[in-house]
């Protein structure tokens, strides 16, 4: 039996449509955590024997507003509630997800459907030798509040701001949820009201300046400021486009741009087993071989506190993991499945960065540019990939905001060059020098939901950067 | 059982019909599970439903979008208002006038070939063949991970509109797939078989047409050959693309590029735009004469084969390139009016909770006219690489500058294949690479495979795209290996 066909609907009955129903006066479960731990409670008084199971909810409810042109293209809302459920009997455990859909009963119902569907298969599966789900009960309540305008609003004012540019991007604003609870009793609640305006502004082909701007308190003057600032390096990007021949060049690498490198990084970088299998580009710098830079300090640094901090599995995630310290690695990310199987403490829910931190330098932003003196500042980098993960070699593109620049001073944009180079290299002997100040990234990321990563970097200013194409 | 499930929403719905000048409901139900196993340990199993709604209004100038999960009258009802008010917002400011936005009536049916059920097998049956096939690739010491996997995904889509579409759809695919990791000296190498790679829709029966069962001597004697073999040398060579290559090449600079919503720029904040221009249609000269890609949403169970797509538009197969010369884009009915150009049917969304964009559907780069084996390709040259698998892909926002890695190279010299090499690339420019086409296989070459992460758009959506391709040969391309 498939589990289309023994799953209970979700639809209502025999209700009309009523088009004049007030939504403010809909029953239904609510984004909170006291009315998840009520629906929890419910499921759990129907185990059998000594099954535990672990839900959890993953829910937003988001306007989506694209831009084009500084017009409207797509104006869409989002309402989710994604339910998550491991199943644990006799060493061996089985997963399971459904949506829910707010009318507690159904989704009761729903749940219990898969819990049985679960219970009937896990007789079938062997013992799992690497099951690893937190046995002490723990708690935590996390509701990062926020004052937003209505999506109407939002877009009218950056559609004055911005009035003569061409604007292009997403608005996306509302509530996302993440909660946990046990039947051994965890009970844990992340919430935030955010915002995150992602956009850039065009002259003619792909000549072009981005920015974002994201946060809990939007603010007027703040996008006006943006957008200003936009005007200013717009103007710079009027002026014809300068050609470059592949070769090495000196760089500055603008925070933007150094979040796409250590986006890279943390495909396979710092990953437990990633590393236990051979396979992480950081082989040689985990084994001593190579070293990067020693001004390169690279945390996890969880107590930013705007993703989740918890896992799926029970567990709290430490404050910081020191990933890199001067140069030298240090510890991996391990989810609970890789802890068990190779004897490590529980250290993330996946093992890749999602708050990520590389430690501050020494150079002052306003001078960076006085500082590259010759060479390419770089706003931005693009669709990047390994090139070769054995020596951690990066291809990827220059794009947004890239100029070319001379005794300090922008010149003339550049039309957009392909690098392939190492990482060992650009964060090893190549980097001369990380800004004073760090920049906040909040992701854009929507492919799950609103993401909750985040990074927050300095920029870089390398003596070279390998261009290809 | 289920499609009328669907249908009984969307006879309540349609009951009720929203105050808007026009409406589409997206019913989408779509279950799945996936099983894998580990240098001979099973992964967790995980079985997945998500099921929502999708409504379009267009009531006045306004056109607006909203998603929920709650199928219940009173939650369609809250999200159709909420979507009348985001189409106010578009009546403000948008982009174009929402009349623009096509209208359907079309009653069609599509479902996926499944000869072999998924459920004809039992969970012990599948995890058993995880086994088998994980202890066949345990062949050498020097192998750091092994790895099965299957999957099942089934999508119920039914889609109705205000004048009166009614569009049943069912997609279904099994996806199977091997991996081996070797690790000698500081060089780690992995490659990937058993279907992964090259998907279908389908049931069970893909097992066999993907030589699962038989496909792991081979996979873990490459990984361990690759890891022992010299880097792939670098310069101008001539390359010998195979299918599970073409896949990303033909996705990458030919899909991309002719999607019509990045010629109209809406993308132009992420997935970029293209080198394609408006006025090329027609004239331009996209590759050797030996160049034909098609638009095919009708080839028997290719990945993203269907009967219309989420607009409500029927799809059909068209010619994007013939004998060289571009002809069309890639933009469904909503692109085509707004940018007076032809198109094709391809607005689709990934899930219910997102609207539809311009997608790629299945494009396939068309056999030779003439038979030409693998073996007669490889018979005219002199000084190449034959690349397969492809592991990384990286493009700029014009989709011009592209840079490609493979699992596996071979050399070809003198008309014949020769050793093994590591770590193989090239880089290109689309716009000068397509003509360097000088040898497309004949029809007993050609293969069917596509991908299954095509990200793109705002919000972010990831689709099933097919794309079918014989190997071609490319004259004069750079090529490289790895290395610091």
């Amino acid at each position: 039996m498939t589990l289309a066909m023994s799953l209970a609907t979700n639809a209502a009955t025999d209700e009309a449509i009523d088009p004049t129903t007030d939504p403010a006066k809909k029953p239904g479960m609510p984004l909170q955590a006291e009315p998840f731990f009520a629906f929890a409670e419910q499921i759990f008084s129907q185990l059998q024997g000594d099954e535990q199971l672990f839900l959890s909810l993953d829910g937003e409810r988001s306007d989506f507003v694209r831009l084009n042109r500084n017009r409207v293209r797509q104006a869409g809302a989002v309402q989710t509630q994604q339910l998550g459920l491991t199943l644990v009997d006799s060493e061996r455990q089985i997963e399971g997800s459904c949506d829910l859909s707010g009318d507690v009963d159904a989704d009761r119902s729903l749940a219990l459907a898969l819990v049985q569907q679960l219970r009937e298969r896990i007789p079938h599966l062997p013992a799992d030798p690497y099951l690893n789900l937190d046995q002490t009960p723990s708690h935590s309540h996390r509701a990062l509040e926020a004052e937003l305008p209505p999506a109407a609003e939002a877009i009218a004012n950056l559609s004055d701001q911005a009035d003569g540019l061409d604007l292009v991007g997403i608005y996306a604003a509302g509530e996302i949820a993440s909660g946990l609870a046990s039947s051994i009793g965890h009970r844990h609640w992340h919430q935030s009201h955010s915002f995150n305006l992602d956009w850039s502004c065009y002259l003619d082909g792909d000549k072009a300046v981005k920015d974002s701007y994201s946060g809990f308190d939007w603010q007027v003057s703040a996008v006006r400021e943006r957008i200003e600032r936009q005007r200013e390096r717009l103007a710079v990007m009027a002026r014809p486009t300068k050609q470059i021949e592949p070769g090495q060049y000196r760089a500055f690498l603008a925070p933007a741009a150094m979040e796409e490198l250590l986006d890279m990084l943390a495909w396979g970088g710092f990953g437990l087993r990633d590393h236990r299998t051979q396979q992480t580009p950081l082989l040689r710098l985990a084994k001593g071989e190579l070293s990067l830079s020693p001004m390169l300090s690279l945390i996890e640094d969880h107590s930013r506190g705007l993703a989740p901090g918890f896992t799926a599995e029970g567990f709290l995630k430490p404050e910081q993991v020191a990933l890199i310290e001067q140069g030298r690695f240090g510890q991996c990310l391990a989810d609970a499945r890789s802890a068990k199987e190779y004897g490590e403490a529980v250290n993330a829910a996946d093992e890749f960065p999602e708050s990520l931190a590389l430690a501050a330098g020494r150079l002052p932003t306003d001078q960076a540019l006085s500082a590259l003196d010759t060479g390419l500042y770089i706003g931005n980098l693009w669709y990047s990939n390994w090139s070769d993960r054995n020596a951690c070699r990066i291809t990827g593109m220059t794009r947004f905001g890239t100029f070319w620049v001379e005794r300090g001073e922008l010149i003339a944009p550049l039309a957009v060059m392909r690098f392939d180079d190492s990482l060992y290299r650009l964060l090893g002997d190549q980097l001369e020098a990380l800004t004073q100040e760090r920049e906040l990234r909040l992701s854009a990321e929507t492919y799950d939901g609103r993401s909750t990563a985040s990074a927050l970097l300095p920029g870089a200013l390398v003596s070279s950067l390998n261009l290809t194409l | 059982m289920l499609e009328s499930d669907l249908k009984a929403i969307a006879a309540r719905f349609t009951a009720s019909a929203p105050a808007a000048d026009y409406w589409t409901l997206r019913l989408v139900d779509e279950t799945g599970e996936g099983l894998a196993v580990r240098d001979d340990v099973a992964e967790p199993s995980r079985l997945w439903r998500s099921r929502g709604a999708m409504i379009t209004v267009v009531a006045g100038a306004g056109l607006g979008y909203a998603a929920t999960s709650d199928l219940s009258p009173s939650g369609l009802a809250q999200a159709t208002q909420r979507a009348l008010d985001l189409a106010a917002l578009h009546a403000r400011l948008g982009l174009f006038a929402a009349e623009l936005y096509p209208r359907s009536s079309l009653q069609a049916q599509y479902t996926a070939d499944v000869r072999e059920p998924w459920a004809s097998r039992s969970l012990e049956d599948k995890l058993g063949l995880l086994f088998d096939a994980c202890q066949q690739l345990d062949r050498d010491p020097r192998l750091v991970e092994r790895a099965a996997w299957l999957g099942h995904r089934r999508i119920e889509q039914l889609l109705i509109s205000a004048d009166g579409a009614e569009i049943s759809q069912r997609w279904e695919t099994v996806h199977s797939g091997l991996s081996a990791t070797a690790h000698v000296d500081g060089q780690t190498q992995t490659r990937h078989g058993g279907g992964a790679g090259m998907p279908r829709q389908g049931g069970l029966e893909r097992l066999a047409e993907a030589k699962f069962s038989s496909a792991a001597e081979q996979v873990a004697e490459e990984a361990i050959a690759l890891v022992l073999a010299p880097e792939c040398p670098s310069g101008k060579r001539d390359l010998l693309l195979m299918p599970s290559q073409m896949v990303l090449q033909i996705h990458e600079s030919i899909g991309h590029p002719l999607e019509l919503d990045r010629i109209l720029g809406d993308e132009r904040n992420y997935a970029g735009l293209s080198f394609v221009t408006p006025e090329m249609f027609g004239q331009y000269r996209y590759g050797s004469p030996l160049l034909n890609v098609t638009f095919d949403p009708s080839l028997s169970n290719e990945l993203a084969s269907c009967v219309a797509d989420d607009e409500g538009t029927a799809a059909e197969r068209q010619y994007l390139i013939r004998d060289g010369i571009l002809e069309r884009p890639l933009g469904g009915a909503l692109s085509q009016a707004r940018s007076g150009l032809p198109g094709t049917a391809n607005a689709r969304a990934c899930s219910w909770e997102r609207p539809p964009i311009d997608r790629m559907t299945n494009i396939n780069l068309e056999p030779g006219a003439e038979t030409e084996s693998l073996e007669a390709l490889i018979s005219r040259i002199e000084r190449g690489i034959l690349m397969e698998t492809n592991r990384s892909w990286s493009i700029d926002d014009s989709r011009n500058k592209f840079q490609f890695g493979c699992e596996l190279g071979r050399l070809i010299e003198n008309g014949e294949l020769k050793g093994l090499v590591r770590n193989p690339g090239y880089r290109g420019v689309s716009a000068h690479f397509w003509r360097s086409l000088d040898g497309v296989g004949g029809p007993e070459t050609f293969e069917v495979g596509g991908v299954r992460n095509c990200g793109k758009g705002e919000p972010n959506q990831s689709v099933y795209v097919g794309h079918a391709s014989p190997p071609c040969l490319f004259r004069d391309v750079e090529v490289f290996g790895g290395g610091l």
